[in-house]
């Protein structure tokens, strides 16, 4: 087996440069939607490997959601034993391509890397993803699941999290079966990430490895309106785990909001990347874009709606953002491919209303100025207007991608299911119970709005809490008590 | 995939599908609406539940044909098989013993209505229904109401059956009995429901609309159904679809209503070009 960090003189050899990833030319990709970066090759891959420092206290893992062994995967890429690699990070990450794509590495793992102190850091999440990448073009092996334990575990919801439990449940032996409520599985991934950033396919592949896991899976069933959660435990089922996600979009409150034209970005989004809009007629939904677009927010959301409104063929596409550019939530990388397509930026603006065109539909969106003034309880300095700086930008649609909040439909359905005052899910962190027995949640649900790593971070500790609840060796209900804040 | 059981054309263009959905058929109350999405390239829309029978485990619903999606939805039959419904969704209809309350409907609203009408009958209320058609050959359900109503009154656009005159011509009659509704009901097209809602307002009667408004998830997740009502947004799938009627802003509704328009002719034209006026 490998040593840690190999032979001395390799471990302090420093490479300070990244190996590169090829990126296709913002000229061509804003004309379709496929994939921007493309990944690593094996070369590139075992290149940018061989920077990895194998420290000896990896400080990339305690940045890892999922504590996924970043030293021992790279290590086994630098040998170009990638199968075994792929088996290592599969230990702890069910959908390394898609965290390799969509994780803010240079929050988590990245940012603690000791390379990156002085240096570039490792290059983890392409690292990762040429792993996922690897395997799916290969075709992988299905773990071995544990002897049936004969008990049954309900799954609401297929996004990151849901899926992750769901895969972690079947592996330890429980009958598992994943309820979504779109007609198609994988929650976010497949609604609202654009095809640019995460291809559909990826995503497919990746649910089908967990299908073939033996985690059924049923679409179209609506939890809190098609079945409630007490008729799931009526069904056979011994548990259940909510991860039904932020998808409620939130509305800027102000006059205008609804003038045809006006629409949120998960409605934008939901239509281009699941309805597959951008293939009408071929694709029976439509979507209807103009040539200016305002979009309003500074998240990642904001950044997949700009983007795709230029690939859909809006001349002009503008982020207004009531603080400035390095409060911007978005990841780095996308702020900068947006801006690489041609999305132009407005900072420190909000906006006051929208006005109607002479056909009705939004014509005029009057926005004030910002200043920033003191911090506020996120430790960003608060946005305050400026008296008499409105402003009025021409558009032919806004897109509102503000944040979402927490789906609502389980919670009516539910009346024992403690909630929280912004409407999400309570839960004890550590386990994921929620106040009604047997019922965990995690993942957007309950912590508002977050990521996808994050959501399996929660999807997974919620599987042990569970497995260990159905075999009895563990009552997360005997001192439930969970202070809301 | 859900098998279509039964298939009956009610009318030219209005046709019924019962179709197996059994999660459905169990949860299914009078008011509530499914979404359905034809094929693997289809959109999603929302159809309300025009009956359900739990122990065949199936829904019924009753459509228009008047674009793309429906008309596809019109040329299967019995045997054949949609790809997705989910449902149901949105609220029941607030069902009480109000007393008396008036039921009204328009074209293919009438399906919709049924088993409102239904419901409030099973509550104790007496129920007068009121039906408006373009022509006789429209008018459907006439005997599947009388069954659950009081009294059926019954209009044409062109005198063709019962009275001629729209609803809101009888619907006026009934507001100035002695005695009368002590709620509306109304599910129709929305100028039919806008118009309703103005002849009650005068007689200060209560007025409930069920509202149809684009979708694409139902779930509150698009936010393209959302409506202005007594100035606040809401979003019918999930807060509606049925809100006061005097509260909600029908010309946004309708704004909103045409905002693919365009798209909706032309994937239209498309779809009649394709099939050869065969279908």
């Amino acid at each position: 087996m490998l040593e840690n960090g190999g032979n001395s003189a390799e471990r302090k050899r420093i490479i300070p440069r990244r190996v590169p990833v090829s990126r296709r030319e913002p000229k061509e990709r804003i004309k379709d939607f496929e994939e921007v970066v493309r990944g690593y090759t094996p070369e590139e891959a075992m290149a940018e490997a061989d920077r990895c420092l194998q420290c000896k206290q990896p400080h990339c893992r305690e940045g890892c959601p999922v504590g996924l062994d970043i030293p021992a995967f790279i290590a086994l890429i630098r040998e170009g034993r990638f199968d075994e690699a792929a088996a290592k990070v599969r230990e702890e990450n069910l959908l390394p391509s898609i965290c390799g794509r969509v994780c803010p590495q240079e929050n988590q793992c990245e940012e603690r890397c000791t390379l990156g102190k002085k240096y570039e850091p490792v290059a983890i999440g392409r690292l990762e993803r040429f792993l996922g990448d690897y395997e799916l073009d290969r075709g992988k092996d299905v773990p071995e699941p544990a002897p049936p334990s004969g008990r049954r575990v309900a799954v609401v919801g297929s996004g990151p999290g849901g899926l992750t439990c769901a895969a972690d449940l079947a592996r330890l032996g429980h009958a598992v079966k994943l309820f979504e409520s779109l007609h198609m599985p994988g929650g976010v991934l497949v609604y609202g990430i654009p095809e640019f950033r995460l291809p559909k396919r990826i995503v497919h592949a990746e649910i089908d490895t967990i299908h073939r896991m033996g985690v059924d899976i049923e679409c179209n069933v609506v939890v809190g309106q098609t079945v409630t959660i007490d008729e799931l435990f009526s069904e056979g089922f011994d548990a259940v785990f909510v991860g039904t996600g932020a998808g409620s979009p939130r509305f800027p409150g102000i006059a205008g909001q609804n003038l045809p034209g006006v629409q949120s970005a998960n409605g934008f989004l939901t239509r281009v990347n699941l309805m597959r809009a951008y293939r009408f007629p071929e694709y029976d939904t439509p979507v209807r874009i103009g040539r200016r677009v305002v979009v309003l927010g500074g998240g990642n959301v904001a950044m997949d709606a700009a983007r795709t409104a230029l690939r859909l063929g809006a001349e002009e596409v503008r982020i207004v953002y009531r603080r400035s550019r390095e409060e911007l939530p978005a990841r780095q990388e996308e702020v900068h491919h947006a801006e690489e397509e041609g999305v132009k930026f407005t900072f420190l603006a909000a906006p006051v209303r929208c006005l109607a065109g002479e056909d009705g539909r939004v014509g005029r969106i009057e926005c004030q100025r910002y200043e920033l003034g003191a911090p506020d309880a996120s430790g960003r300095r608060r946005p305050v207007p400026i008296p008499g700086s409105e402003f009025i930008m021409e558009v032919d649609n806004v897109i509102v991608a503000i944040g979402q909040g927490p789906n609502p439909l389980i919670q009516k359905t539910t009346p024992d299911l403690e909630i929280g005052p912004k409407g999400t899910i309570v839960v004890d962190p550590v386990t994921g119970a929620t106040s009604k027995r047997g019922v965990f949640a995690g993942g957007d649900i309950v912590v508002g709005t977050a990521t996808v790593i994050m959501a399996m971070g929660a999807g997974r500790t919620a599987a042990r809490a569970i497995d260990a609840y159905l075999r009895g060796e563990a009552d997360p209900w005997a001192n439930w008590k969970v202070k809301v804040r | 995939m859900f098998r279509i059981l039964k298939k009956e054309v009610l009318s030219p263009s209005v046709k019924l599908l019962e179709i197996e959905a059994p999660r459905i058929a169990q949860k299914a109350r009078a008011g509530q609406f499914l979404i359905l999405r034809v094929n693997k390239q289809g959109e999603r829309i929302p159809l309300t539940v025009a009956d359900c029978n739990r122990e065949r485990g199936s829904v019924t619903i009753v459509f228009l044909e008047v674009g793309k999606t429906t008309r596809l939805l019109g040329n299967l039959e019995q045997g054949e098989a949609i790809r997705d419904v989910v449902g149901p969704l949105g609220n029941p209809t607030e069902i009480e013993n109000f007393g008396r309350v008036a039921c009204v409907a328009g074209g293919v609203g009438v399906a919709c209505i049924y088993p409102i009408c239904r419901a409030f009958k099973e509550a104790g209320n007496e129920v007068i229904g009121i039906v408006g058609a373009r022509t006789k050959e429209f008018l459907f359900w006439e005997d599947r109401l009388r069954a659950v109503v009081d009294e059926l009154l019954i209009t044409t656009d062109d005198g063709s059956y019962g009275r001629q005159g729209f609803v809101t011509d009888v619907l006026r009659e009934v507001a100035e009995r002695s005695s009368p509704p002590d709620r509306v009901v109304a599910v129709g097209p929305l100028p039919m429901m806008r118009a309703v809602c103005r002849v009650t307002k005068d007689y200060g009667l209560k007025t409930i609309v069920s509202l149809n408004p684009i979708m694409v998830d139902g779930i509150g997740m698009c936010g393209a159904c959302r409506v202005t009502v007594a100035g606040q947004t809401r979003v019918a799938c999930v807060e509606g679809p049925e809100f006061d009627g005097h509260d909600v802003d029908f010309d946004e509704l309708a704004q909103r209503l045409r905002r693919y328009q365009d798209q909706e002719r032309e994937a239209l034209a498309r779809f009649e070009a394709e099939c050869d006026g065969r279908c």
